[in-house]
Protein backbone atom coordinates (compact mmCIF):
# COMPACT_ATOMS: atom_id res chain seq x y z
CA UNK A 1 0.00 0.00 0.00
CA UNK A 2 0.63 3.53 -0.94
CA UNK A 3 2.24 5.11 2.70
CA UNK A 4 1.23 8.62 3.20
CA UNK A 5 4.19 9.68 6.07
CA UNK A 6 6.81 8.97 3.41
CA UNK A 7 5.38 11.30 0.94
CA UNK A 8 4.49 14.04 3.11
CA UNK A 9 8.27 13.87 3.82
CA UNK A 10 9.14 14.15 0.64
CA UNK A 11 7.65 17.96 0.79
CA UNK A 12 10.31 18.17 3.12
CA UNK A 13 13.40 19.91 0.89
CA UNK A 14 11.13 21.96 -0.81
CA UNK A 15 10.05 23.63 2.54
CA UNK A 16 13.37 24.20 3.72
CA UNK A 17 14.67 24.94 0.29
CA UNK A 18 11.89 27.73 -0.34
CA UNK A 19 12.77 28.68 3.01
CA UNK A 20 16.53 29.35 3.02
CA UNK A 21 16.04 30.61 -0.79
CA UNK A 22 13.81 33.57 0.45
CA UNK A 23 15.87 33.82 3.91
CA UNK A 24 18.94 34.33 1.40
CA UNK A 25 17.33 36.95 -0.47
CA UNK A 26 15.47 38.58 2.09
CA UNK A 27 18.79 38.78 4.14
CA UNK A 28 20.95 40.62 1.19
CA UNK A 29 18.31 42.58 -0.05
CA UNK A 30 17.40 44.04 3.77
CA UNK A 31 20.80 45.34 4.32
CA UNK A 32 20.67 48.25 1.02
CA UNK A 33 17.02 48.55 2.11
CA UNK A 34 18.18 49.44 6.11
CA UNK A 35 21.26 51.53 4.63
CA UNK A 36 18.40 53.33 2.88
CA UNK A 37 16.11 53.76 5.87
CA UNK A 38 18.63 55.60 7.57
CA UNK A 39 20.57 57.58 5.13
CA UNK A 40 20.42 61.20 5.09
CA UNK A 41 19.21 61.94 1.97
CA UNK A 42 15.41 62.36 2.40
CA UNK A 43 14.01 60.90 -0.75
CA UNK A 44 15.86 57.42 -0.62
CA UNK A 45 14.31 57.63 2.99
CA UNK A 46 11.22 58.25 1.34
CA UNK A 47 11.11 55.27 -0.97
CA UNK A 48 12.60 52.60 2.10
CA UNK A 49 10.13 53.69 4.25
CA UNK A 50 7.21 53.56 1.53
CA UNK A 51 9.03 50.43 0.17
CA UNK A 52 9.03 48.28 3.73
CA UNK A 53 5.97 49.74 4.97
CA UNK A 54 3.89 48.56 2.02
CA UNK A 55 5.61 45.27 1.92
CA UNK A 56 4.04 44.77 5.26
CA UNK A 57 0.78 46.01 4.55
CA UNK A 58 -0.14 43.45 1.77
CA UNK A 59 -0.74 39.81 3.18
CA UNK A 60 1.95 37.50 1.95
CA UNK A 61 -0.29 35.16 -0.24
CA UNK A 62 -1.24 38.21 -2.29
CA UNK A 63 2.61 38.72 -2.56
CA UNK A 64 3.15 35.44 -4.14
CA UNK A 65 0.16 35.66 -6.29
CA UNK A 66 0.85 38.93 -7.52
CA UNK A 67 4.76 37.71 -8.25
CA UNK A 68 3.27 34.07 -10.03
CA UNK A 69 0.08 34.74 -11.27
CA UNK A 70 0.59 38.70 -12.11
CA UNK A 71 4.09 39.17 -13.01
CA UNK A 72 4.27 35.62 -13.96
CA UNK A 73 1.86 35.51 -16.54
CA UNK A 74 2.21 38.56 -18.38
CA UNK A 75 5.98 39.65 -18.33
CA UNK A 76 7.94 36.67 -17.30
CA UNK A 77 7.61 32.78 -16.98
CA UNK A 78 8.33 31.98 -13.51
CA UNK A 79 8.47 28.48 -11.75
CA UNK A 80 6.13 27.94 -8.83
CA UNK A 81 9.22 27.40 -6.53
CA UNK A 82 10.87 30.60 -8.54
CA UNK A 83 7.92 32.57 -7.89
CA UNK A 84 7.51 31.76 -4.11
CA UNK A 85 11.30 32.33 -3.32
CA UNK A 86 11.58 35.56 -4.85
CA UNK A 87 7.96 36.40 -3.06
CA UNK A 88 8.83 35.75 0.25
CA UNK A 89 12.04 37.20 -0.22
CA UNK A 90 10.71 40.21 -0.82
CA UNK A 91 8.96 40.18 2.09
CA UNK A 92 11.70 39.02 4.14
CA UNK A 93 14.26 41.98 2.61
CA UNK A 94 10.98 44.22 4.50
CA UNK A 95 11.23 42.17 8.10
CA UNK A 96 14.52 42.00 8.26
CA UNK A 97 15.61 45.87 6.97
CA UNK A 98 13.43 46.48 10.41
CA UNK A 99 15.28 44.10 12.42
CA UNK A 100 18.45 45.39 11.00
CA UNK A 101 17.90 48.73 11.72
CA UNK A 102 16.83 47.99 15.54
CA UNK A 103 20.34 46.17 15.58
CA UNK A 104 22.05 49.35 14.37
CA UNK A 105 19.48 51.58 16.94
CA UNK A 106 20.54 49.62 19.85
CA UNK A 107 24.13 50.09 19.66
CA UNK A 108 25.16 53.05 21.72
CA UNK A 109 25.44 56.45 20.01
CA UNK A 110 29.03 56.98 21.70
CA UNK A 111 30.07 54.35 19.06
CA UNK A 112 29.23 55.98 16.32
CA UNK A 113 30.80 59.19 17.30
CA UNK A 114 33.85 57.25 18.63
CA UNK A 115 34.15 55.78 15.18
CA UNK A 116 33.90 59.83 13.58
CA UNK A 117 36.58 60.62 16.29
CA UNK A 118 38.80 58.25 15.40
CA UNK A 119 38.50 59.25 11.61
CA UNK A 120 37.11 55.81 10.60
CA UNK A 121 34.51 57.57 7.75
CA UNK A 122 30.97 56.11 7.47
CA UNK A 123 32.03 52.86 5.25
CA UNK A 124 34.55 51.82 7.79
CA UNK A 125 32.44 53.33 11.19
CA UNK A 126 30.17 50.98 9.79
CA UNK A 127 32.01 47.50 8.87
CA UNK A 128 34.82 47.76 11.35
CA UNK A 129 32.84 49.12 14.52
CA UNK A 130 28.55 49.86 13.71
CA UNK A 131 27.92 46.25 12.02
CA UNK A 132 29.38 43.57 14.07
CA UNK A 133 28.01 45.03 17.33
CA UNK A 134 24.36 45.27 15.71
CA UNK A 135 24.78 41.53 14.19
CA UNK A 136 24.85 40.29 18.08
CA UNK A 137 21.64 41.97 18.81
CA UNK A 138 19.96 41.37 15.31
CA UNK A 139 20.65 37.36 15.03
CA UNK A 140 18.34 36.82 17.33
CA UNK A 141 15.02 38.09 16.15
CA UNK A 142 17.11 36.97 12.92
CA UNK A 143 16.14 33.58 13.79
CA UNK A 144 12.71 34.44 14.94
CA UNK A 145 12.01 36.00 12.05
CA UNK A 146 13.52 32.30 10.08
CA UNK A 147 11.17 30.07 11.96
CA UNK A 148 7.99 32.90 11.13
CA UNK A 149 9.18 32.27 7.54
CA UNK A 150 9.07 28.47 7.69
CA UNK A 151 6.08 28.96 8.52
CA UNK A 152 5.20 30.75 5.77
CA UNK A 153 6.37 28.70 3.13
CA UNK A 154 3.46 27.10 3.43
CA UNK A 155 1.52 29.40 1.73
CA UNK A 156 3.60 28.49 -1.22
CA UNK A 157 1.42 25.11 -1.86
CA UNK A 158 -1.46 27.53 -2.76
CA UNK A 159 0.76 28.17 -6.31
CA UNK A 160 1.84 24.97 -6.64
CA UNK A 161 5.34 24.38 -4.66
CA UNK A 162 5.61 21.07 -4.41
CA UNK A 163 6.54 21.22 -0.48
CA UNK A 164 5.07 19.78 2.78
CA UNK A 165 1.73 21.48 2.73
CA UNK A 166 0.34 20.44 -0.79
CA UNK A 167 2.19 17.29 -0.12
CA UNK A 168 -0.28 16.69 3.23
CA UNK A 169 -3.19 18.28 0.72
CA UNK A 170 -2.87 15.17 -1.78
CA UNK A 171 -2.07 12.57 0.91
CA UNK A 172 -5.49 13.65 2.35
CA UNK A 173 -7.08 13.98 -0.58
CA UNK A 174 -6.05 10.13 -1.72
CA UNK A 175 -6.38 8.56 1.64
CA UNK A 176 -9.41 10.27 2.55
CA UNK A 177 -8.83 10.40 6.00
CA UNK A 178 -7.41 14.25 6.79
CA UNK A 179 -7.39 14.86 10.17
CA UNK A 180 -4.12 12.14 10.68
CA UNK A 181 -2.29 13.96 8.04
CA UNK A 182 -2.96 17.06 8.94
CA UNK A 183 -2.02 16.82 12.64
CA UNK A 184 1.44 15.07 11.64
CA UNK A 185 2.05 17.92 9.21
CA UNK A 186 1.69 20.71 12.30
CA UNK A 187 4.06 18.62 14.55
CA UNK A 188 6.51 18.46 11.43
CA UNK A 189 6.09 22.02 11.73
CA UNK A 190 6.69 22.31 15.52
CA UNK A 191 9.66 19.98 15.87
CA UNK A 192 11.14 22.27 12.89
CA UNK A 193 10.97 25.59 14.73
CA UNK A 194 11.67 23.88 18.38
CA UNK A 195 15.90 23.41 17.90
CA UNK A 196 16.31 27.08 15.99
CA UNK A 197 14.37 28.72 18.60
CA UNK A 198 16.28 26.84 21.37
CA UNK A 199 19.83 27.69 19.70
CA UNK A 200 18.40 31.22 19.12
CA UNK A 201 18.26 31.21 23.15
CA UNK A 202 21.32 30.02 23.88
CA UNK A 203 23.27 32.37 21.07
CA UNK A 204 21.53 35.28 22.35
CA UNK A 205 22.90 35.27 25.30
CA UNK A 206 26.11 34.73 24.53
CA UNK A 207 26.15 37.49 22.13
CA UNK A 208 24.33 40.49 24.06
CA UNK A 209 27.13 40.57 26.43
CA UNK A 210 29.32 41.71 23.92
CA UNK A 211 27.88 45.13 22.96
CA UNK A 212 28.68 48.06 24.01
CA UNK A 213 25.66 50.56 25.32
CA UNK B 1 -4.26 55.17 -17.29
CA UNK B 2 -8.14 55.68 -17.46
CA UNK B 3 -8.73 52.21 -19.09
CA UNK B 4 -6.87 51.13 -15.70
CA UNK B 5 -9.35 53.01 -13.28
CA UNK B 6 -12.29 51.76 -15.36
CA UNK B 7 -11.96 48.56 -14.62
CA UNK B 8 -11.11 48.90 -11.20
CA UNK B 9 -14.11 50.38 -11.16
CA UNK B 10 -16.20 47.42 -12.67
CA UNK B 11 -13.84 45.09 -10.23
CA UNK B 12 -14.77 46.96 -6.75
CA UNK B 13 -18.37 46.24 -5.61
CA UNK B 14 -17.15 42.43 -6.00
CA UNK B 15 -13.64 43.22 -3.99
CA UNK B 16 -15.63 45.04 -1.73
CA UNK B 17 -18.37 42.41 -1.22
CA UNK B 18 -15.38 39.99 -0.04
CA UNK B 19 -13.99 42.29 1.92
CA UNK B 20 -17.12 42.62 4.07
CA UNK B 21 -16.68 39.00 4.52
CA UNK B 22 -12.73 39.29 5.49
CA UNK B 23 -13.60 41.70 8.06
CA UNK B 24 -16.66 39.70 9.46
CA UNK B 25 -14.05 36.56 9.97
CA UNK B 26 -11.71 38.71 11.52
CA UNK B 27 -14.02 40.40 13.79
CA UNK B 28 -15.57 37.06 14.69
CA UNK B 29 -12.01 35.33 15.23
CA UNK B 30 -10.66 37.67 17.81
CA UNK B 31 -14.18 38.38 19.75
CA UNK B 32 -13.41 34.64 20.30
CA UNK B 33 -9.49 34.47 20.19
CA UNK B 34 -8.86 36.99 23.06
CA UNK B 35 -11.51 36.20 25.71
CA UNK B 36 -10.14 32.41 25.09
CA UNK B 37 -6.73 33.99 24.81
CA UNK B 38 -7.36 35.35 28.33
CA UNK B 39 -8.78 31.83 30.20
CA UNK B 40 -5.33 30.43 28.31
CA UNK B 41 -2.93 33.08 29.48
CA UNK B 42 -4.70 32.24 33.03
CA UNK B 43 -4.06 28.33 32.78
CA UNK B 44 -0.50 28.47 31.69
CA UNK B 45 0.19 30.72 34.40
CA UNK B 46 -1.73 28.31 37.03
CA UNK B 47 -0.19 26.29 39.51
CA UNK B 48 -2.03 22.87 38.64
CA UNK B 49 0.52 20.97 36.24
CA UNK B 50 -2.88 19.46 34.20
CA UNK B 51 -4.17 22.96 33.62
CA UNK B 52 -0.96 24.12 32.83
CA UNK B 53 -0.33 21.07 30.32
CA UNK B 54 -3.29 21.36 28.84
CA UNK B 55 -3.20 25.15 27.97
CA UNK B 56 0.91 24.75 26.88
CA UNK B 57 -0.49 21.87 24.36
CA UNK B 58 -3.16 24.07 23.11
CA UNK B 59 -0.92 27.29 22.94
CA UNK B 60 1.87 25.75 21.25
CA UNK B 61 -0.17 23.84 18.43
CA UNK B 62 -1.64 26.86 17.71
CA UNK B 63 1.37 29.00 17.65
CA UNK B 64 3.84 26.41 16.30
CA UNK B 65 1.22 25.24 13.31
CA UNK B 66 1.20 27.76 10.32
CA UNK B 67 -2.60 29.39 10.33
CA UNK B 68 -2.80 28.18 6.80
CA UNK B 69 -2.16 24.43 8.05
CA UNK B 70 -4.67 24.92 10.91
CA UNK B 71 -7.31 26.30 8.84
CA UNK B 72 -6.70 22.63 6.59
CA UNK B 73 -7.09 21.31 9.44
CA UNK B 74 -10.17 22.19 10.49
CA UNK B 75 -11.65 22.10 6.96
CA UNK B 76 -10.40 19.09 5.35
CA UNK B 77 -9.04 17.45 8.41
CA UNK B 78 -12.04 17.27 10.81
CA UNK B 79 -14.58 15.56 8.02
CA UNK B 80 -12.66 12.34 9.25
CA UNK B 81 -14.52 12.29 12.81
CA UNK B 82 -17.90 13.13 11.03
CA UNK B 83 -17.95 16.66 12.02
CA UNK B 84 -18.76 18.90 8.62
CA UNK B 85 -18.07 22.53 8.99
CA UNK B 86 -18.86 24.84 6.75
CA UNK B 87 -15.65 27.15 4.99
CA UNK B 88 -17.31 30.55 7.10
CA UNK B 89 -17.52 28.63 10.09
CA UNK B 90 -14.09 26.58 9.76
CA UNK B 91 -12.31 29.90 8.80
CA UNK B 92 -13.37 31.56 12.26
CA UNK B 93 -12.86 27.90 14.30
CA UNK B 94 -8.69 27.79 12.92
CA UNK B 95 -8.15 31.69 12.97
CA UNK B 96 -9.91 31.86 16.57
CA UNK B 97 -7.64 29.22 17.74
CA UNK B 98 -4.46 31.04 16.37
CA UNK B 99 -5.88 34.17 18.04
CA UNK B 100 -6.27 32.60 21.51
CA UNK B 101 -2.48 30.61 20.84
CA UNK B 102 -0.96 34.35 20.27
CA UNK B 103 -2.93 36.25 22.58
CA UNK B 104 -2.21 34.08 25.40
CA UNK B 105 1.41 34.97 25.24
CA UNK B 106 0.69 38.61 24.94
CA UNK B 107 -1.69 38.70 27.79
CA UNK B 108 0.58 36.60 29.71
CA UNK B 109 3.41 39.34 29.31
CA UNK B 110 0.81 42.23 29.92
CA UNK B 111 0.21 40.39 33.60
CA UNK B 112 3.65 39.65 34.49
CA UNK B 113 4.00 43.86 33.92
CA UNK B 114 2.13 44.30 36.49
CA UNK B 115 4.30 45.19 39.49
CA UNK B 116 4.40 41.54 42.14
CA UNK B 117 3.19 45.04 44.93
CA UNK B 118 -0.15 45.20 43.40
CA UNK B 119 -0.62 41.47 43.57
CA UNK B 120 0.56 41.85 47.12
CA UNK B 121 -1.70 45.05 48.20
CA UNK B 122 -4.66 42.68 46.36
CA UNK B 123 -4.10 39.92 49.04
CA UNK B 124 -3.63 42.33 52.04
CA UNK B 125 -6.85 43.79 51.34
CA UNK B 126 -8.57 40.01 51.16
CA UNK B 127 -9.45 39.57 47.82
CA UNK B 128 -9.22 36.35 46.54
CA UNK B 129 -7.48 35.08 43.74
CA UNK B 130 -10.09 35.13 41.46
CA UNK B 131 -11.06 38.79 42.66
CA UNK B 132 -7.39 39.81 42.83
CA UNK B 133 -7.11 38.57 38.56
CA UNK B 134 -11.04 40.49 38.15
CA UNK B 135 -10.13 43.57 39.63
CA UNK B 136 -6.67 44.25 39.87
CA UNK B 137 -4.16 41.77 37.36
CA UNK B 138 -6.37 41.86 34.29
CA UNK B 139 -7.31 45.66 33.94
CA UNK B 140 -4.45 46.82 34.78
CA UNK B 141 -2.65 43.92 32.13
CA UNK B 142 -4.87 43.82 29.18
CA UNK B 143 -3.86 47.97 28.91
CA UNK B 144 -0.43 47.30 28.55
CA UNK B 145 -1.16 44.55 26.35
CA UNK B 146 -3.19 46.51 24.07
CA UNK B 147 -0.51 48.29 21.25
CA UNK B 148 0.25 44.44 20.89
CA UNK B 149 -3.39 43.34 20.52
CA UNK B 150 -3.84 45.72 17.85
CA UNK B 151 -0.85 44.95 15.83
CA UNK B 152 -1.79 41.17 16.20
CA UNK B 153 -5.55 41.64 14.77
CA UNK B 154 -3.50 43.49 11.70
CA UNK B 155 -1.88 40.42 11.44
CA UNK B 156 -5.62 38.12 11.43
CA UNK B 157 -6.76 40.16 9.01
CA UNK B 158 -3.91 39.20 6.96
CA UNK B 159 -4.21 35.76 7.68
CA UNK B 160 -8.13 35.95 6.58
CA UNK B 161 -6.52 36.08 2.86
CA UNK B 162 -5.78 32.43 3.40
CA UNK B 163 -8.94 31.34 3.29
CA UNK B 164 -8.70 31.54 -0.24
CA UNK B 165 -7.42 27.72 0.71
CA UNK B 166 -10.32 26.79 2.06
CA UNK B 167 -12.76 28.19 -0.55
CA UNK B 168 -13.92 31.05 1.30
CA UNK B 169 -15.40 34.04 -0.66
CA UNK B 170 -13.37 36.88 0.27
CA UNK B 171 -11.35 39.34 -1.16
CA UNK B 172 -8.71 37.35 -2.70
CA UNK B 173 -10.90 34.42 -3.74
CA UNK B 174 -13.06 36.99 -5.65
CA UNK B 175 -9.92 38.51 -6.82
CA UNK B 176 -8.64 35.41 -8.19
CA UNK B 177 -11.77 34.25 -9.16
CA UNK B 178 -12.30 38.05 -11.81
CA UNK B 179 -7.93 37.16 -12.84
CA UNK B 180 -9.08 33.55 -13.74
CA UNK B 181 -12.26 34.99 -16.16
CA UNK B 182 -10.41 38.23 -17.29
CA UNK B 183 -6.73 37.12 -17.42
CA UNK B 184 -5.96 40.71 -15.66
CA UNK B 185 -4.41 38.93 -12.94
CA UNK B 186 -1.97 41.65 -12.40
CA UNK B 187 -4.52 44.36 -12.66
CA UNK B 188 -6.93 42.84 -9.89
CA UNK B 189 -3.84 41.97 -8.02
CA UNK B 190 -2.69 45.07 -7.38
CA UNK B 191 -6.48 46.34 -5.90
CA UNK B 192 -6.85 43.48 -3.88
CA UNK B 193 -3.30 44.57 -2.74
CA UNK B 194 -3.72 47.98 -2.36
CA UNK B 195 -7.58 47.55 -0.21
CA UNK B 196 -5.43 45.35 2.46
CA UNK B 197 -2.73 48.19 2.23
CA UNK B 198 -5.10 51.02 2.64
CA UNK B 199 -6.63 49.14 6.11
CA UNK B 200 -3.50 47.55 7.50
CA UNK B 201 -1.37 50.90 6.91
CA UNK B 202 -3.50 53.43 9.13
CA UNK B 203 -3.89 50.19 11.47
CA UNK B 204 -0.21 49.88 11.90
CA UNK B 205 -0.03 53.88 12.46
CA UNK B 206 -2.65 53.72 15.23
CA UNK B 207 -0.66 50.78 17.06
CA UNK B 208 2.28 53.08 16.74
CA UNK B 209 0.27 55.84 18.43
CA UNK B 210 -1.15 53.31 20.90
CA UNK B 211 2.47 51.99 21.90
CA UNK B 212 3.59 55.69 22.89
CA UNK B 213 0.66 56.31 24.86
CA UNK B 214 -0.01 53.02 27.22
CA UNK B 215 3.19 51.41 26.48
CA UNK B 216 4.57 51.21 29.29
CA UNK B 217 3.43 50.81 33.20
CA UNK B 218 0.88 53.58 34.68
CA UNK B 219 -0.11 54.53 37.87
Amino acid sequence: MWSYPAFLVSGLPWTLSVTAGAFAIGALIGLPVMLAEESTFAPLRLIARTYVNLVRAVPPIVWLFIVYFGVGSDLLRLTPFGAAVIGLGLISSAHLAEIYRGGMISVGKGQREAASALNLGPVYGFIDVMAPQAVRVALPPSAGYAIGLLKDSAISSAIGVPELTERANEAAQATLTGLPVYVALAAIYILMSVPVAWLARAVDTRLRAKVAR
Amino acid sequence: MSELVEEWTSFLPDLLQGLDISVEVTLLSLAIGIPCGLVLAVLVSSSSRLAKGAGLLIVEFGRGAPALVLLQLVYFGLPTTGLLLSSFVSAIAALAWNTAAYTSEIIRAGLDAVPFGQREAATAIGLNPLDALRFVLVPQGLRMAIPALVGFSIQIFQATSLCFTIALPELLSRSYGIGSQTFHYFSVLLLAGLIYAAICIPASILMKRLEHAIGHYAT
